[in-house]
Order: C-alpha cells, then structure tokens, then sequence
C-alpha cells in the first residue's frame, strides 16, 4: 500500500536562487524502510518537512495517507510520527517526561499510556532511564528515546530525518534492527541519510542531488547496473596511492579508491580492463571483480569520478623523506568537569603518512585533534608536533602546520578573494608570496568562475575547497583536516581525497578525522575512538583481519569497528 | 482561534513550568535579575546629588570667612575638602573633588563694606555640566541661608525678599528613589516579559523541539497559551517579590491596593509577553532574538517611558513614540499606585491603553505564530 505519493514536487525559498526540490516524484510504502539518500543541500530535510506538513509545496502535489498535507494536516499530525534532526527532545526533562509530553500531545492516555510506555520503553531498552535527564543521554539513546517519542501513538507513517548521525556504529545497528521490526508490522519507514551504506540498506530509496530526483527504486536495481565494473586490485607493491593516480588517468577507469592494500576500480561502461604494468604498476598486480556498492551507481549517476590529478598538489614542493615521528601524542587526557573528552590517548605520526581518526561523532575525535593543534590546551600528557611542545609554544607549532577545522570556517558575509586574502595575510606570508599563494589557489581549485561570490551562497562542495585552499595557503609540512568531507557528495569527496594523496606524495604529513568508516581506507594507519578512548590503531587491513571471523570472513571496516568495540567491553 | 484541548495545553504549561524550574537561567532572569536592577536603579541612580565632594580654600583670615566655611562644612550637600588652589587645582584634575569654592582674600572686608555680591570663586569641572550647575545652585542657597542667619545674629533687618518654602506632595522628603522604583520595576517587568518569552521560544526553535512540536497536534492557540500563561505566572510573581523589597527593604510606600496592582501588571505584562513572542517568532534564534528584545523593549523602556527622564521634556516626535509604549503607561500607575494611591482618573486610561497595547501585539504574535516552517 502506497503512503505517500509525490508527483513533480518542488519548492523554493525565499532568497534562495536553486530551488530546494525540484520535479521531485515517487513513493513511499508501508511495510518498507523507504531512503531519503543525498548530500547536504540535496533536498532531503525539505522532502521530509513536505511530507510531515511543515511546509507547502510550490508546485507538484503530495498525498500522505491519502490526505494532502498541506490543507489537511489537522487530520494527518496524530497518524504520522516524525523526529526531526537533533531528534526534537526537551533536553532539560527527563524521559519520562518526554515520553509523557508526546502522549498528551498525541492523546494517548490511560491504560493505552501505560501500556504503550512499557512496550516502547522495552522496545527501546530505555526502561532503567526513565528519570534521567534527555540532555544527560548518549546520542544513541537519544535518538532512540527521540524514536520512542515519534511512535506515540502508533503512527502509520513514520519520518526519520538523519537519525544516523551523531550515533556510534552499534546504537545505528540497533537502530535498524528496530526500524526493520515496525516496517514489519506494516508502517511505512521514511529515513533520509547522507551515508550512501545506509541508503543501500533500505529497501527502497529516493536518491536526491542538488534538489533532483537521480533515482528511486530498489538501491540493488541501481547497484545491479554496475555489475561487473567494479574491480579490485591486489598485489600492487610500491606506492599505492601512485597507482590509484595512475589509473585514475586511464581512459577506462571512471572511479577509483584506496581499499586498505588493494585499489578499488570502477571501469566505465563496457569498458576493458586496463593493464596495470602499461600504467606503470610495480608488483604483481591481479584483477578480481567484487560487488557495486550504492556509491559507484551515485557516482555514475553524477558523471563519474573527478579523476587522479590534483593541481594543489602538483604545485607543492616536495618535503624531503625523514620518516621521523612529526605529530606525537602521549597519554593525552582532556577532562570537561568529570567527563574524560580524551582519555590516554598516545600515538606518533611519521613523515609522510595519512592517520586517521576514526569514530562517531562525540567520541573524542575533534577534542583530540585540537589538542594536537594547540587549540585545547590538554588536562595532562604530552602532545608535540615536530618538536615543540604544543603546551609552550603553541603558536610557534601552528606557524608550521595547517589546519581545516571541521564546521565552515571560514568569513561568510566576505568574497571568495576576499577570504583567500585574509588566510594568506593571517599566516604572515609577504605581499608577492600572499600574491603568488592566493594565485596558485585559485588555479588549483578553480575558483575563478566565484572569485566575487558572497562566500555563505557557495555550495558545501565549494565551502570545503576553499576551507582546504586557506589552510594550505603557506604549504604547511602538516596538514590537520576535521572531518573535511563531512556531508558533500561522493564526488567531491574522491577529489578531496585526491588533494590528500597528492600531498603525501610530497611528503606533506596528515592527520584526518572522519566518521566514514569507508574513508578510513585510505589511511595508512588508522586509530579507533570511542568514548575518549584510542581502543585500536593499525593499519586498516589489519583491523579488518583482527575482526575477522568464520562467519564473518570478509568484515567491513564498520563490522571490524564494531567487533573491536565488543572486545573492549567484553575485557 | 483555533480549537483548545485542555489535554494538551496543560501538557504544555506543565513542561514549560518545568523547564522554568529546572533552568537556572529563567530563575535568575525572573528572580535574581529583578532584585539586583532594584539595587541598582534604587541606591545607584539616584538624582538627589548629595554630599557632593568639594574643596575649599580659605585665604581669608578673618571670622565672616571661617563662619561661612563651617555652614558649607555642616552642610548635608557637601563634603568639604580645605586646601590651597594648587592642591585643590590637582585635586580636582584627578577627579578626587567635584570642583572647589575659593573665599578670595578680601572675603571679610567686602562683606564689611555691606556689598550685595557674594566675593566667592567657584571652579567646577565643566565636563559635568549637571554637577557644576548643582554646586552653584547648592552655594547659592547657602550663601543665602548663611547671610540671613548672619543678618539675624547681627540684629539686623532680615525681611529681604519672600521666603520661599517647597512642599513636595506624596514625596514629602523629595526622595528621588521613590519616583524612580516604580520605573525600575517597569524596566525590571519589561525584561522579563519581552526578553525571557523571545528567549525562550527562540532556543525551542535552535533545539528542534519547535519542530517536533509543530508536527504533533498542537494548535496555534495552545502555542501561544502555553507560552503565556507560564510567563504570565512568572512575571506576576516577580511583581510580587519586586514591590515587597520595595516597600520593605528600601522603604518605598504604597498607598494604593493590591488588585489595582494586579491589574495594571497583567495588561503591562500580556503587552510586553505578546512583544516577546512576536520577536521570536520573527527570529527564530536566541542571539538575534536578545538583540532585537534589548533594542524594541529595554532600552525605549529605560530612555522613552518616563522612568527616569522626564517625557514632557522630549521633543515632539519622540513624546508622540511614547504614547506606543506600554512601559510608559506603566510607569504612571505604578508611580500612582506606591506615592499616591488608587487615583482611577490616571488608572483607568492607563489601564486602556495597555489593554489596546495586548490586544495589539497578541494579535500580531498570533498571527506570526507558525503552524508551519515557511510560514
């Protein structure tokens, strides 16, 4: 049965030039976990808020529930459960007052209430909770009380806007193990992601870029199109990553990623296999073919991969090979009152390497890192970057490194060149070198076309790129990058990744941070944060091998996450 | 009017109720804040000017000078500092006195000769305009005193002129700080039923509860009375906390009663809840929302509703403003209320007008209050 009907929906706001939706149509059915799936600015959250009454349409119709939720929303606010972003909680009330607010709100009352708390507090294994403070929760379970909230009054349609984020890789799983139990009992399932492993975990998907439908179906239908066009290549000795560069200018190759020692191809359609010793690849390379992923299809949708070059790299200079250890970290705490943000965290960056932090959002990483940039000063421990205590002379550090910090840093209200000026002013470069800097970046990024562009009206994409141009202006032996591809599309998160390989090329040293499991792929190293702790740090094959198991032979790096965390608790 | 269901509005108020008593902002906005701005607006404004710090050179010997010298030391006005010129000079440089009086050399004699002017110097700081005049009109009124007295000692004619005596009416003791409590509790009301109502919707709209809640059942008049009814209640319980330190501890009267009180609080206080939640809803985010609420209600409340500077001394156009202000209204009540009593004639419009005030800017929340995010 159909629940929701969109057909040529579009909205725009006021101010705005793109609309947010455009020519939107398909539907949405009860007994399935429909996808909302896209990068920021897709459109998603405008999509949800049309579906839950939030908003009026421009143009197009909708129907929910066999009702028009534009003039009859009265009607359809007790049949449809929607948590917005953030999950929508009175953080100074504690769950049972949430839980009781919602009732009174949706009329559940008596025996029902009773009733339906017992079932959704089992349900949601909130139970021993139930006086604590909403503010005080896990983003786990937040989101499930923020879930337990939403299906007050057993809704019909139940909206989920980005219930993934903020949540660590086991409170998601039993997120969906929960979604996956009330599709079963018949309600429609509508939840919007940006993580393309989530969208091809639903049953069904909207995918939405730039506020245009690219595909709705099944995501295996989508991922079936590229069947046979995704190959792995193992056993290529040297370095990987000018390999992956090598075939990425290979005219048969469309994508391509780092897969911990394999490289990842995506050949384009009908195309042949490239011989990887006429690309100049060491070893003893063998092709095996492996199973699309939603991402391939997305990004064959768009066009296909931006290709191996990177221009900010080609125009650095190369950093003499030193192997030493640049970035070290040693039982590095950071207490907020009695809240260990980092708890012991040690590690050491060699020259030339990609380290990684991996984890979700709120398990330390950020904290960690601006304690490694000289931003947060640490409770105790030691962190130096190439020598210099990070707790003496902080700013003697920074001179020497760069460093992109995770939310938009950058002046909104300036110009492009505006902006780019004031980061090549801010780190002292001279007049020619700023000119020269700021020149090189634009070449580099192509931001000729936005020069004068007001900053904030950019897309995300191009927010990223000049964030990176800005940090890398005074060409800093290392780079630090907080979650540099959070929220942009597949696309600009290949030519990011790009940049970075590029730049160790040079020998440039990074330290990344991402709650991408698949990105971790890329660095050579890779520590595991949760709760503050660095419960892991290997390379990324290496963890995969260590969670590997008889019934799992081939874990993901989220399955080697996972298993690496259940260790932990289990010692 | 959309429908109320008395399930849900309870529901509401009972979460609101919470919140208030849980974060510790709202307390010291609707608590804390009051009783400091009384502290401040009763004890640190205050516009009696007394005991004005002044120096005093004596450069005259004989007794005339040191009788005169003595009246202004006496005096409740001054705090008298002796000194040469050029100590008094580089006093008053460095701000230690507010300006010095000079009884020149030939004080005694020139009096003797039974001249009519006063031989005195006064150097004031002329950067404090108010001041320098006050010590001028203060040393004028001494010398007058001192010279009637003097006249009388000598068994002289002393019916020089009418004698001038000022009765102040309900301030018999010419209390500044009487007249200016009832306009630092307009201001202290102003706060906290503009600013605390935008901040709070603001920060449900920052959280996402706003849009939770919009996708419940609520209906646009259970928004709006879940937000004023609690307000209302806090803010009349500030009122009450307010004008009992006022009557007790700063020794404020209250001539008036306590439903008229009552009565011109909730107009003032639904005005100024409706301007709170209209800005807001504009708003939508807790900075903006501040800014707004300091600039469209706390400051014309401090400069435009007659708390503290006189509106009948306004140019025209700014006196016109005042008469959109519902702290003005507010500020004669009360002032009638605590110095004079239930004085209907001054009540009753004031009461008017505030309810126009209400009905006005509730409408104009209501009708900016979304049911819907792009509404």
């Amino acid at each position: 049965m159909e629940a929701a009907t969109l057909s040529g929906l579009t909205k725009t706001f006021k101010g705005l030039a793109a609309p947010a939706l455009s020519d939107v149509s398909g539907t949405v059915r009860s007994g399935v976990v429909t996808g909302v799936a896209g990068p920021d600015g897709a459109g998603k959250t405008t999509l949800m808020r049309l579906m839950a009454g939030l908003l009026r349409p421009d143009g197009g119709s909708l129907s929910v529930l066999g009702r028009d939720p534009s003039t009859q929303a009265g009607n359809l606010r007790l049949r449809v459960g929607y948590m917005p972003q953030k999950f929508g909680l009175y953080e100074d009330l504690s769950v049972l007052e949430n839980l009781t607010l919602h009732a009174d709100l949706r009329n559940v009352t008596g025996d029902a209430r009773r009733e339906t708390f017992a079932r959704l507090l089992s349900f949601t294994d909130l139970a021993p909770f139930t006086t604590r403070l909403a503010g005080k929760l896990s983003g786990g379970m937040k989101q499930k009380l923020g879930l337990a909230c939403a299906l007050l009054g057993t809704p019909e349609l139940l909206l989920l806007d980005e219930p993934g984020v903020g949540v660590d890789p086991i409170s998601r799983r039993e997120l969906w193990r929960m979604v996956r139990e009330l599709a079963g009992q018949g309600i429609a399932v509508v939840w919007s992601t940006s993580y393309l492993d989530e969208a091809e975990a639903c049953d069904e998907v909207l995918l939405l870029n730039q506020g245009r439908l690219l595909f709705a179906g099944r995501p295996a239908d989508l991922t079936g199109r590229m069947r046979g066009r995704c190959l792995h290549l193992g056993g290529v000795a040297g370095r990987r990553r000018r390999a992956l560069s090598a075939l990425l200018r290979r005219p048969e190759v469309t994508d391509g990623v780092i897969q911990g020692a394999n490289l990842r191809i995506v050949l384009k359609e009908n195309a042949a296999r490239p011989d990887p010793a006429a690309a100049g690849i060491e070893g003893r390379p063998e092709w095996k073919e492996v199973a699309p992923r939603f991402e391939d299809a997305f990004i064959d949708l768009l066009g296909g991969g931006p290709g191996g070059e990177s221009a900010l790299a080609n125009a650095a200079n190369p950093r003499p090979d030193s192997r030493e250890s640049l970035i070290v970290a040693e039982d590095l705490t950071k207490m907020f009152g009695d809240f260990a943000a980092t708890d012991r965290v040690s590690f050491a960056v060699r020259q030339g390497e990609i380290f990684g932090l991996l984890g979700p959002n709120g398990a330390g990483k950020s904290t960690t890192f601006k304690m490694m940039c000289g931003l947060l000063t640490p409770t105790s421990g030691r962190a130096e970057v190439m020598g210099i205590d990070l707790r003496r002379s902080p700013s003697r550090a920074r001179q020497r490194l760069g460093y992109m910090a995770q939310k938009f840093s950058l002046y909104g209200k300036l110009t492009v060149r505006r902006n780019l000026e004031f980061f090549s002013g801010v780190y002292g470069l001279s007049r020619s070198a700023a000119r020269r800097a700021v020149e090189s970046m634009i070449d580099s990024f192509h931001l000729q076309p936005f020069l004068d562009a007001v900053t904030e009206d950019l897309s995300l994409g191009y927010k990223q790129r000049i964030a990176l141009a800005c940090a890398c202006m005074h060409e800093p032996d290392i780079l630090f990058l907080d979650e540099p591809t959070s929220g942009v599309d597949p696309v600009t998160r290949r030519e990011f990744w790009n940049h970075i390989n590029g730049l160790v090329e040079k020998g440039v040293t990074i330290m990344v941070t991402t709650h991408f499991m698949d990105e971790a792929e890329y660095c050579d190293r890779i520590g595991l944060v949760h709760h503050g702790r660095l419960i892991a740090l290997a390379p990324p094959d290496d963890l995969k091998a260590a969670a590997a198991s008889t019934a799992l032979p081939d874990p993901t790096m989220e399955d080697a996450f996972i298993e690496l965390i259940n260790r932990q608790e289990a010692s | 009017m959309s429908p109320v269901s008395p399930r849900r509005l309870k529901a509401l108020c009972v979460k609101e109720a919470r919140q208030i008593l849980r974060d510790p902002s709202s307390g010291i906005i609707a608590f804390v804040l009051p009783l400091m701005l009384l502290v401040i607006f009763g004890y640190g404004i205050n516009l009696d000017a007394s005991r004005i710090r002044l120096g005093l050179s004596i450069e005259d010997g004989g007794q005339a000078a040191a009788s005169f010298a003595a009246q202004l030391t006496g005096s409740t006005y001054f705090e008298v500092f002796p000194g040469s010129r050029p100590e008094l000079d580089a006093m008053l440089e460095e701000g230690r006195i507010r300006g010095y009086a000079v009884l020149a050399r030939d004080f005694s004699r020139l009096l003797e000769e039974g001249r009519d002017t006063a031989p005195i110097q006064i150097v004031t700081d002329g950067a404090e305009p108010n001041t320098a005049s006050l010590i001028e009109a203060f040393m004028r009124n001494a010398w007058q005193d001192w010279r009637q007295a003097r006249a009388r000692d000598l068994g002289q004619d002393t019916a020089q002129g009418a004698d001038i005596r000022v009765r102040y009416w309900f301030n018999p003791a010419a209390v500044s700080r009487h007249y200016l409590i009832p306009g630092s509790i307009t201001i202290i009301m102003t706060v906290i039923g503009a600013m605390l109502t935008s901040l709070v919707v603001a920060r449900e709209w920052e959280r996402g509860t706003m849009e939770a809640l919009l996708a419940s059942p609520v209906t646009r008049t259970e928004l709006l009375l879940s937000k004023l009814l609690p307000y209302y209640v806090l803010g009349m319980i500030s009122m009450a906390v307010v004008a009992l330190a006022a009557v007790h501890f700063m020794g404020v009267p209250f001539r008036g009663s306590v439903p008229a009180l009552v009565v011109v609080t909730s107009v003032f206080l639904l005005s100024m809840l409706g301007v709170g939640l209209l800005i807001s809803s504009v708003m939508r985010n807790q900075f903006d929302s501040a800014q707004t609420t300091l600039n469209a209600a706390f400051l014309p409340a401090v400069m435009l509703s007659g708390a503290f500077f006189v509106i009948a001394s306004m140019p025209a156009p700014l006196r016109a403003l005042t008469y959109l202000l519902p702290p003005r209204y507010l500020v004669t009540s009360l002032q009638t209320i605590f110095l004079a009593g239930d004085v209907w004639e001054v009540l009753v419009p004031d009461i008017l007008f505030m309810t126009g005030t209400s009905v006005l800017f509730l409408t104009l929340a209501a009708l900016k209050t979304a049911r819907r995010l792009d509404e």
